[in-house]
Parts: structure tokens; C-alpha cells; sequence
């Protein structure tokens, strides 16, 4: 059995979950550090490289969050978790926030009991083939076997595709994103669907990966975005306006690099950002600095994008939809006053 | 005064505190044992009530009557994503009951091989079947799983270039595929005349057997049935018309369309299984027929029965005996161990139950349906092999 399932049945038995509005922000302080669940599977998203060091735009999204807590990106514990594990280990209090490439949903936010932040990834599902079998299009997919992960969106949108196409096929599903992407890499399936994001991820680490394309089809929408537990509104805040701190920064110009000079900068905009003027950061119930301290240690979303998924990295994806709103995407943050 | 007469008189009882008659001082500890765990029970339901509540998390059963809207890839029944969650889950209940029942069967028949095989006489087959178990057994079920599935991804060609022994038969990386039989009046005629057959066998062996308590005359009551059971079925096919359409599987597109699939996750599964709690098998039935005495085979041989005979009339109905209780054990690990087909990607029941718990958020109510259907399945096997101890049970006169 899923171990977080039974892990919220028992928690949720012995009521440790009374207190679910006592205020996850000083639980993660008196702990001392932040617990994230991620998926841990996904190069370019959260995935530890060969020395073991977390990597991908996941996980910092989730130091920038311990950065803004803290003071200390470093303070963290990430939990990996599998798609069907992730929604029972966050209301179970497993872990205190998931930044794991989950879609926001009306459902997840309703009966799951769970509230998405800001969107850090503005994805769509996609289909990957093996070149040599010639096919072009999603379209083309009739009969095929097709590879999905359970307990995803990824799994509906797909049953949905290809009923409303009356497309036959027969879907293969593995829990473990590694061993469904073995049987894929193997033959085991004609097709591979998940966020396009993931499938360049996967190719990416693939044993040869231009031996696969991606169709051209994107039939979802998948904005991928932080999920807290509902019942906590200043923990919600807390990890909200961090993304959109990643994002502002980005608009703001202020970079890992140049963030120590912009703290002259006369622009009041900035003065508050920063911490320079007091104010925002109380407001939220973390030190002024928290805005500072996230760029200082992690940088701004453009950056945080570039270092991970961005097209000098093995995925080489371009910025589209996740560009800012000034620019052509949509990473839009709210204004910081 | 003895000891005896001081317990017998009802008067000196009564007069006892209540607290030194033992009857009553275990009327009182059950009670308070029972009120107990009514207690937790209770605080156990409210508090999950309350917390989902607080957490504004959906409760109840009313999930199971809305659309699954996911797909799952092998099914004896007909079903799609327009279907309701129960059905999704009675079709993965069927998935667990069709590995689990076809593992049963062929576990008992290797098993019962590889325990005999175990015993013979001849030095290599003794020692491979002792190799067998001991690397079987010590390997957990899981990796065997892993194994058996990435062998048949890894070294089976894909669709394209499938294997082709037989002609109509495909071995590929997407399973193996035989050639489906249409559908014709004629098979279920057949299978009418296979039961009424199998009814006459057992009407023969009846009547054989009194015969034999009353003259001593002997039947051969297993070639008769032999003959009934397999010339029945071939007697009706014949006079059908004996139809032989078949449709070929023929490949289209990505996949082979027409014939029966038998899934690689279908078959590592049901390998894996088989193979490992064969190993326990072969051990329980070594132990049965060992556990009958040396002399019950030499006394029967001294009457002059024929080693067929001394196997099934004197060793086999003792050893059964000694071997039921534990091949029950071992038939219900199977069928729970069959969950870990999760793993390789055989939508079982619990495959089934994780994706609805997923897509739905009720985590209770899933594993409550897990647990409830193990449960049953459990049940029913003991129900079953418990009705045919009985029957094999010593029957003293």
C-alpha cells in the first residue's frame, strides 16, 4: 500500500490534525526547517544531480520559500513523492508544502481540500514518440499503447483526447515515473504523454534522446503551480507571494547578482521590495528582508528558468507562455504594496 | 475440611464478594475490555469525521457513482472512461481475481510436481527441484516481478518485428497474442455437454463404488471418465458442424487488431507469483507425503496394490491431510501478494483503488474498499479450502 496514504489515514485517526489552523509558519520554524514534497524523478523540475544536490525549477521555488522562512535557502527536506502519494502526504502534514509539478484543478482545490499559489510553470500535455515509427500527429495515435503516470491530470486529459477523437488505445500505468519511463525507453509503449516540460526532462536523461520527438499537439492546459493545505491563510500568503516575489524580481530587473546595488536603488517600488523601506515583510509575518534574502540566494524566476529548463540546458525549452506579461507570457505579480 | 465441598454449597457462594468468583470477575473484565474499545472506536469515527470536516475534504461512498473518466488497459469486462468508479474498480476487483485464480491453479500444479520431484530417486532431478526452491524462496516477490516484466520489455522485439513461431501466434514486447475463436453456437452446446458429462463421471463413480462394497468388481471408473469428459465436448462440436473459424491477429497501425493479448504485466505477474509460492508449495507437499509413515506404503505394496494405486488410495489422502492447512496459507498469500502487480503496472484492484483515491481525494474510503475486498477474497478461499479440509479430514468410524 501507498505509504502516505495510510500515513493520512492513521495521522488523520489520532487527530493529529486538531490543529490544523495553529499556523504551519511556526510549525516550520520551531522545526527549523522547511519539508517540501517533490517528485524527485523529473531532470530540469526536482531531481538530484550526480552528486546528489537537488536540482530543477521545483526545488527552487521551494529554497526561495525557505529563503523568505528562513533567511537560508539550505534549510530544507525534500521529499519525493509519486503522483498518487503527493495530494494524501500535504493534507496529512507530510510535508508542508508541494512544489511537484501539480495542475491546479477545481476538484484538487474543493474535495482534496487543498489551495494552489501563483503558477511557477505554465505547462500543457503533450505526446512523445519514437521517430522511426513516422508518426506526425496526436491524430495518428489510433491503437497505439500508450505510457501515463496514475493519479495524474495527465491520465484524464488522455482518456478524454482520445474518446473525444474516438481514437482506440490501450494506456500503460506505472507508479514509479522512473520504471514507467524504462518501459518506454524500452518499447514497451508507442507513445510516452505527460506535461511537455516532463517529457523533454525524460528525453533529456533518455539513452538516446534524438531518437524522439515530441508531437506538436498540446491538449491540456496545465498551469503548474505550489499546493498548500486549505484552513492556513497566512502559509498560503506566505508561499503566494514568494512566486510572485520570483516573478517581480524578474520584472523588476533585480538579479542574483545585481541585488546587493539595486538596495540604493531610489525607487521607492524597489525600497519596498527590498526591504528597504519596512513593511511588506511583516505584513506577511517573516523579517523585510524576505524579498532580499530570496533573490540574494536563489534569484528571480527569469534566472531560476534559464538555470533549469532554458534553452542553454538539455531540455531547451523557450520561455512562451512563461514569459512575463510584458514580454508575451503570463507571469504576471500582483503589485507589492 | 477438603477443598472440594467449600466451592459446592450455592448459599457460601452467594455470600462470596462478587470480585472473588472468577465467572463473574470475567463477566466484569470483558465488559470493561468490550466498553473499552467501543470507546476508541467511537473517539476513533468522530474525530476522523470531524477533522475531514474541518479540512473541508468530501466524505462518503457517493464518489463510486460518478464518471471514472480513466482509462485501464485490460479488462474481462466490457468497460470505458464514460464508466462509473465502481465499475472501475469492479473491473480491477476481476483483473486481481483473474491472476489470482489462474496463479492458484497452476502454483498447486508445480508445486505438487516440484515437491515430488524433490523426493525422487534420481540424484539430478532431486537436487535441481532443491535448487529451485531454495533460490525461489529467498528472493523477494517483488524484484521476481521487476525481472520478469523488464525481460519481457527489454529482450522481446516490438510489434513490427514480432516473433512468429505459429502461424496466428505473436510474441512481442506488447505480449503474446494467439488467434481469438468466433463466436459460434457450437461452444456453448459444448460446454453443456462438458458439464453434463462431468455430472454422468460423478453419477459412475457413485454407482462403481457401491458396486465394489458390495461384489468386490472393480470399475475403471478414471478411463470411463476420461472418455466421457473429453468424447462429450468433441461429440457435440462435431455434430455442430465442427466450426473452426478463427480470426488471425493481424497487425494494424501500432498494435496487433483481432486475437486474445495476454499483456506482458498480465504475464510477469502471473510468472512471478507462480513461480515463487511454487516453492513453497513443492515444500508443504514434500512434507505431507514424508509425514505419512514408511510402513502404510509397504503394508499397501504387501497387499499387492500397483505404486499408482498406493499413491492415490494410501499416501495422497494422508498426506493431504497434513498438506491443506498450509497450501490455504499459501493460496491466500497469493492472491494478496498479487497487489504488487501495482508496481509493474497490472491494473489489479488496488491499481484501480490508488487512482481513485487520487483523482477523487478520499484516501479513507479507498483503503477502506481495499481492505473490505482483500478481505472478502480472503474469506472466501478459506471458506472454500476450510469445507475441503473437512473433507479430506480423518473420518474415524
Amino acid at each position: 500500500m501507498k505509504t502516505a496514504t495510510w500515513i493520512l489515514v492513521f495521522t488523520v485517526l489520532l487527530g493529529w490534525t486538531m490543529n490544523a489552523s495553529a499556523g504551519t509558519l511556526d510549525e516550520v520554524k520551531s522545526r527549523g526547517y522547511l519539508t517540501v514534497g517533490v517528485n524527485g524523478q523529473v531532470f530540469g523540475f526536482s531531481m538530484p544531480d550526480d552528486k546528489g544536490v537537488w536540482k530543477g525549477l521545483d526545488v527552487d521555488t521551494a529554497r526561495a520559500i525557505a529563503a523568505a522562512v528562513f533567511g537560508d535557502a539550505s534549510k530544507i527536506k525534500f521529499v519525493p513523492l509519486t503522483a498518487v502519494q503527493r495530494l494524501p502526504a500535504l493534507q496529512s502534514k507530510e510535508v508542508d508544502v508541494l512544489c511537484r509539478n501539480t495542475t491546479q484543478t477545481l476538484l484538487r482545490e474543493t474535495t482534496n481540500g487543498l489551495n494552489f499559489v501563483h503558477v511557477n510553470f505554465y505547462d500543457g500535455q503533450g505526446f512523445m514518440v519514437p521517430k522511426k515509427l513516422g508518426v506526425k500527429s496526436a491524430k495518428e495515435l489510433s491503437g497505439a499503447t500508450v505510457c501515463v503516470l496514475p493519479g495524474t491530470t495527465t491520465e484524464l486529459n488522455a482518456a478524454d483526447f482520445f474518446r473525444k477523437n474516438n481514437l482506440q488505445w490501450k494506456p500503460v500505468v506505472i507508479e514509479q515515473n522512473a520504471e514507467l519511463n524504462k518501459a518506454f525507453f524500452s518499447g514497451r509503449c508507442d507513445c510516452l504523454t505527460s506535461d511537455v516540460s516532463q517529457l523533454a526532462g525524460h528525453r533529456a536523461v533518455a539513452p538516446n534522446p534524438q531518437d524522439y520527438i515530441i508531437l506538436p499537439e498540446v491538449i491540456s492546459k496545465e498551469p503548474l503551480a505550489p499546493v498548500v493545505r486549505h484552513g492556513d491563510d497566512q502559509w498560503f500568503d506566505i508561499v503566494n507571494w514568494t512566486v510572485m516575489a520570483l516573478i517581480q524580481a524578474e520584472e523588476f530587473g533585480i538579479t542574483s547578482q545585481n541585488v546587493d546595488e539595486m538596495l540604493k536603488s531610489p525607487d521607492p517600488e524597489i525600497q519596498r521590495f527590498l526591504g528597504v523601506t519596512p513593511g511588506l515583510g511583516a505584513a506577511l509575518g517573516l523579517d523585510d528582508k524576505w524579498a532580499y534574502n530570496i533573490v540574494k540566494q536563489v534569484g528571480n524566476y527569469g534566472e531560476i528558468f534559464e538555470r533549469n529548463v532554458g534553452p542553454k540546458t538539455p531540455l531547451a525549452m523557450e520561455r512562451g507562455l512563461n514569459a512575463l506579461w510584458n514580454k508575451g507570457g503570463l507571469m504576471y505579480a500582483a503589485p507589492f504594496r | 475440611m477438603p477443598p472440594v465441598q467449600k466451592l459446592n454449597p450455592p448459599s457460601a457462594q452467594s455470600a462470596e464478594p462478587f470480585w472473588l468468583d472468577p465467572r463473574k470477575r470475567a463477566v466484569l473484565f470483558q465488559a470493561f475490555v468490550l466498553g473499552l474499545v467501543a470507546l476508541i472506536a467511537w473517539y476513533l469515527v468522530t474525530n476522523t469525521v470531524e477533522n475531514l470536516h474541518r479540512q473541508k475534504i468530501a466524505t462518503g461512498f457517493g464518489f463510486l457513482q460518478k464518471e471514472a473518466a480513466f482509462e485501464i488497459g485490460e479488462s474481462v469486462i466490457p468497460y470505458s472512461a464514460a464508466d462509473t468508479y465502481a465499475r472501475a474498480l469492479l473491473v480491477g476487483a476481476l483483473n486481481t481475481v483473474k491472476v489470482a485464480f489462474i496463479g492458484i491453479v497452476l502454483t498447486v500444479i508445480l508445486g505438487t510436481f516440484i515437491g515430488i520431484a524433490r523426493l525422487s530417486g534420481n540424484w539430478l532431478i532431486a537436487r535441481l527441484a532443491a535448487v529451485y526452491i531454495e533460490v525461489m524462496q529467498d528472493i523477494p516477490v517483488l524484484l521476481q516481478l521487476f525481472f520478469w516484466y523488464a525481460l519481457f520489455y527489454e529482450t522481446l522485439p516490438g510489434p513490427r518485428n514480432a516473433l512468429n513461431p505459429l502461424t496466428g501466434v505473436y510474441v512481442c514486447n506488447r505480449g503474446l497474442i494467439i488467434p481469438a475463436v468466433d463466436p459460434h453456437p457450437a461452444w456453448r452446446i459444448m460446454a453443456l455437454a462438458l458439464a453434463a458429462a462431468m455430472v454422468v463421471a460423478w453419477v459412475v463413480r457413485r454407482w462403481a463404488r457401491r458396486r465394489q462394497d458390495r461384489t468386490g468388481q472393480a470399475f475403471p471408473v478414471f478411463r470411463v471418465s476420461c472418455a466421457l469428459i473429453l468424447g462429450a465436448p468433441l461429440l457435440a462440436w462435431l455434430a455442430m458442424g465442427s466450426p473452426r473459424a478463427v480470426t488471425l491477429p493481424e497487425l494494424q497501425g501500432f498494435n496487433f487488431v483481432g486475437g486474445k493479448t495476454l499483456s506482458p504485466e498480465f504475464m510477469a505477474v502471473l510468472l512471478g507469483l507462480v513461480l515463487y509460492t511454487a516453492a513453497f508449495v513443492a515444500e508443504i507437499v514434500r512434507a505431507g507425503i514424508q509425514a505419512v509413515g514408511k510402513g502404510q506404503r509397504e503394508a499397501a505394496m504387501a497387499l499387492g496394490l500397483r505404486p499408482a494405486q498406493v499413491l492415490r488410495l494410501v499416501i495422497l489422502p494422508q498426506a493431504l491431510r497434513v498438506i491443506i492447512p498450509p497450501l490455504t496459507s499459501q493460496m491466500l498469500n497469493l492472491t494478496k501478494n498479487s497487489s504488487l502487480a501495482v508496481a509493474i503496472g497490472y491494473p489489479d484492484f488496488v491499481s484501480v483503488a490508488n487512482t481513485t483515491i487520487n483523482q477523487t481525494g478520499q484516501s479513507i474510503e479507498g483503503v477502506a474498499l481495499i481492505m473490505v475486498v482483500y478481505l472478502f477474497f480472503s474469506l472466501s478461499t478459506s471458506a472454500f479450502m476450510n469445507w475441503y479440509n473437512k473433507k479430506a479430514k480423518l473420518v474415524e468410524r
